[in-house]
């Protein structure tokens, strides 16, 4: 195996040959290295410029931390700290549903993979098709479902459907049934454990890379939802920041001429605010890169 | 749903095992303890929502049975069809640059072989995954804006010289494509390099002995290797976007409706619903959305047996 692994590296070493394949490949490669990261980049730099300089100065050029400290008490001074209300909101949100995702999660695909009992079949061939329907299909429903019982605008309108996480419930599900030694949990109960002191004393120590792997894709999906939020609520002491930034943007001139007044936001601030409103995830995703790729590409490399 | 969360449910489910057999442990109360919290969820929040809707779909407004009476009156309705068209165009430019860029990129990526090129390639192809919805339209409304723009200058060269022009009614499904392209290709992206990782040396070797070159390989070898992915991302894809929503509506409202918002199917539903009260016709429409996602993953779930190893 070794042997065809050294091969093979050599054999790819001298794999795209010609002056003229190799350029063509380069230009492509810069070409869309350019297309992913221009825009981040230009957008972290506009924040630090005053209006007129991202009209008219160098798309390139580094602002100075005066304009970027205006930029932001613009951003915060906003109808009097809503952003801040809506980060906040944001927060709550998207941690009231982790929390309540990990609590009903981890039980159940720990339930699915591990014991047995009438539905389960059922409950797993459920969960498999919902995780594959785009989430953003069954809000309207829920909105109907929600409206029908009088919960629309409370927050629990938003975190209790974002607790549904069928998807964390299968990755779970897949850790359990195929991480955890069968002889393990056999050897608990012969040492006479009960069945709750196999779960909570032998399966949930076990399970530390999962809960993280659930937290991860529950609080991303969370912050980021736009849809469910924007149909549920109305009013905007309770938007999170993604339904929020509708609001900075209808009162950005440049983009919405008829909102020119007291409370215009210029473009500088507006892309100040689309950095703040990814903040959190754009850190969460930095620090847990490599385990995310990998947690990602897991599946389909050969054990 | 982010990007990201969807092309990690497509590596999770397209990998999956056989389902494993559970110990032959007795009805336990228990099991049904475990299980209750997330059996309430998913009867509170995915079947009874989507029975509450078929019900809806097919009363009226004073809860008598309307028979189809709803799903003709969206289906009639004058926006109906500009919608589908809209949906379905931006939908085939998507899928087209999805197949074809991602497959190459892809390839090239796992061609190279400095290791920590590869590895930031693959990251910068990534990162835009961390701005979903609102941020990643709001960043490239900066983007075709062009006296804002950083391509400003491009943008004149093709002949736009304002906003207004730039998201003209033809223009809008290549920008939905394009930013739809910028934030998810790059979750594609890894999973096809770990997919490609999966092709085993000897065969390549194999091929190299008999002459074969690189573009031969990938033609002849890791293309066809690739294509039961390629399958399930132009399906997930083509799930998620028949329900386009966030993209139309934010320009709708950033370009005072020059865009208009009823460009989408879903937007349509929520027009419907919010504007004229009518929870009927919204439900239908929600319903027809929601069959096509419920056909796409249940033939994918289904079907699972295509994606099991050989």
């Amino acid at each position: 195996m070794t042997s065809a692994r050294t091969g093979s590296a050599t054999a790819h070493r001298r794999g795209v040959s010609g002056w003229s394949a190799r350029t063509i490949i380069a230009v492509m490669v810069v070409v869309f290295v350019l297309f992913f990261a221009v825009p981040i980049v230009w957008l972290l730099l506009a924040t630090t410029k005053s209006a007129r300089a991202l009209s008219v100065g160098n798309p390139f050029a580094v602002g100075s931390a005066g304009d970027l400290s205006t930029n932001w008490s613009q951003l915060f001074g906003f109808q009097d700290g809503a952003v801040t209300t809506w980060m906040t909101n944001s927060a709550s949100y998207a941690l009231g549903a982790l929390v309540i995702t990990l609590v009903v999660s981890i039980p159940a695909g720990y339930a699915l993979a591990l014991t047995r009992f009438r539905f389960r079949r059922l409950l797993l061939v459920l969960t498999l098709i919902v995780m594959l329907i785009p989430n953003t299909a069954l809000v309207l429903p829920i909105f109907l479902e929600l409206n029908a019982v009088g919960l629309i605008g409370s927050p629990l309108s938003v975190i209790l459907p974002m607790s549904f996480f069928p998807f964390g419930v299968y990755l779970t599900y897949i850790y359990f049934s195929t991480s955890i030694p069968r002889d393990l949990l056999a050897a608990a109960r012969i040492d006479g454990c009960r069945e709750i002191q196999v779960f909570t004393r032998i399966a949930l120590p076990l399970a530390a890379p999962i809960v993280a792997l659930v937290a991860f894709f529950s609080f991303v999906q969370n912050w980021n939802n736009f849809f469910l939020p924007f149909v549920m609520l109305p009013s905007s002491d309770g938007y999170p920041v993604q339904v929020g930034l509708t609001s900075l943007l209808a009162s950005t001139p440049a983009f919405n001429p008829s909102s020119a007044g007291g409370q215009s936001v210029q473009l500088p601030t507006l892309a100040l605010a689309t950095v703040v409103s990814v903040l959190p995830v754009l850190i969460v995703f930095l620090v847990s890169q490599r385990f995310l790729v990998a947690g990602m590409t897991a599946g389909g490399t050969k054990e | 749903m982010t990007l990201v969360d969807r092309t990690a449910r497509a590596a999770a489910v397209a990998t999956r095992r056989p389902p494993a057999r559970p110990p032959a442990t007795r009805d336990s109360l228990l099991s049904y303890g475990l299980i209750s919290g997330y059996a309430v969820l998913t009867l509170a929040f995915g079947l009874l929502p989507a029975l509450y809707a078929v019900y809806l779909a097919f009363t009226d407004a004073t809860g008598g049975f309307a028979g189809l009476a709803n799903f003709t009156k969206a289906v009639g309705d004058f926006r109906f069809w500009p919608a589908v068209s809209h949906v379905a165009l931006y939908l085939i430019i998507w899928l087209v640059a999805l197949v074809l860029l991602v497959t190459v990129l892809a390839v090239i990526v796992h061609a190279i072989r400095v290791r920590w090129l590869s590895r930031t390639l693959r990251f910068v192809f990534y990162l835009p995954g961390a701005l979903a919805g609102a941020s990643s339209v709001l960043l490239w409304l900066f983007v075709l804006d062009p006296t804002a723009s950083p391509v400003g200058g491009l943008l004149r060269l093709f002949g736009f010289d304002s906003f207004v022009q730039v998201i003209l009614p033809g223009n809008l499904p290549v920008i939905f494509a394009v930013i739809a392209f910028w934030t998810g290709a790059g979750g594609w992206i890894v999973i096809m390099y770990g997919a490609l990782n999966n092709i085993s040396a000897e065969v390549i070797e194999a091929a190299r002995v008999d002459g074969a070159n690189a573009v031969q390989i990938a033609w002849r070898i890791q293309l066809p290797m690739l294509r039961k992915w390629i399958a399930y991302m132009s399906m997930m894809s083509l799930a998620a976007g028949t329900q386009l929503f966030v993209e139309p509506q934010l320009l709708s409202q950033a370009s005072n409706a020059v865009v208009p918002n009823d460009y989408s199917l879903n937007q349509l539903a929520y027009q419907y619903a919010f504007q004229q009260n009518d929870f009927n016709t919204a439900a239908a429409i929600s319903l027809l959305l929601l069959v096509v996602a419920l056909a796409l993953s249940a033939v994918f779930v289904t079907r699972g047996g295509l994606f099991e190893r050989e």
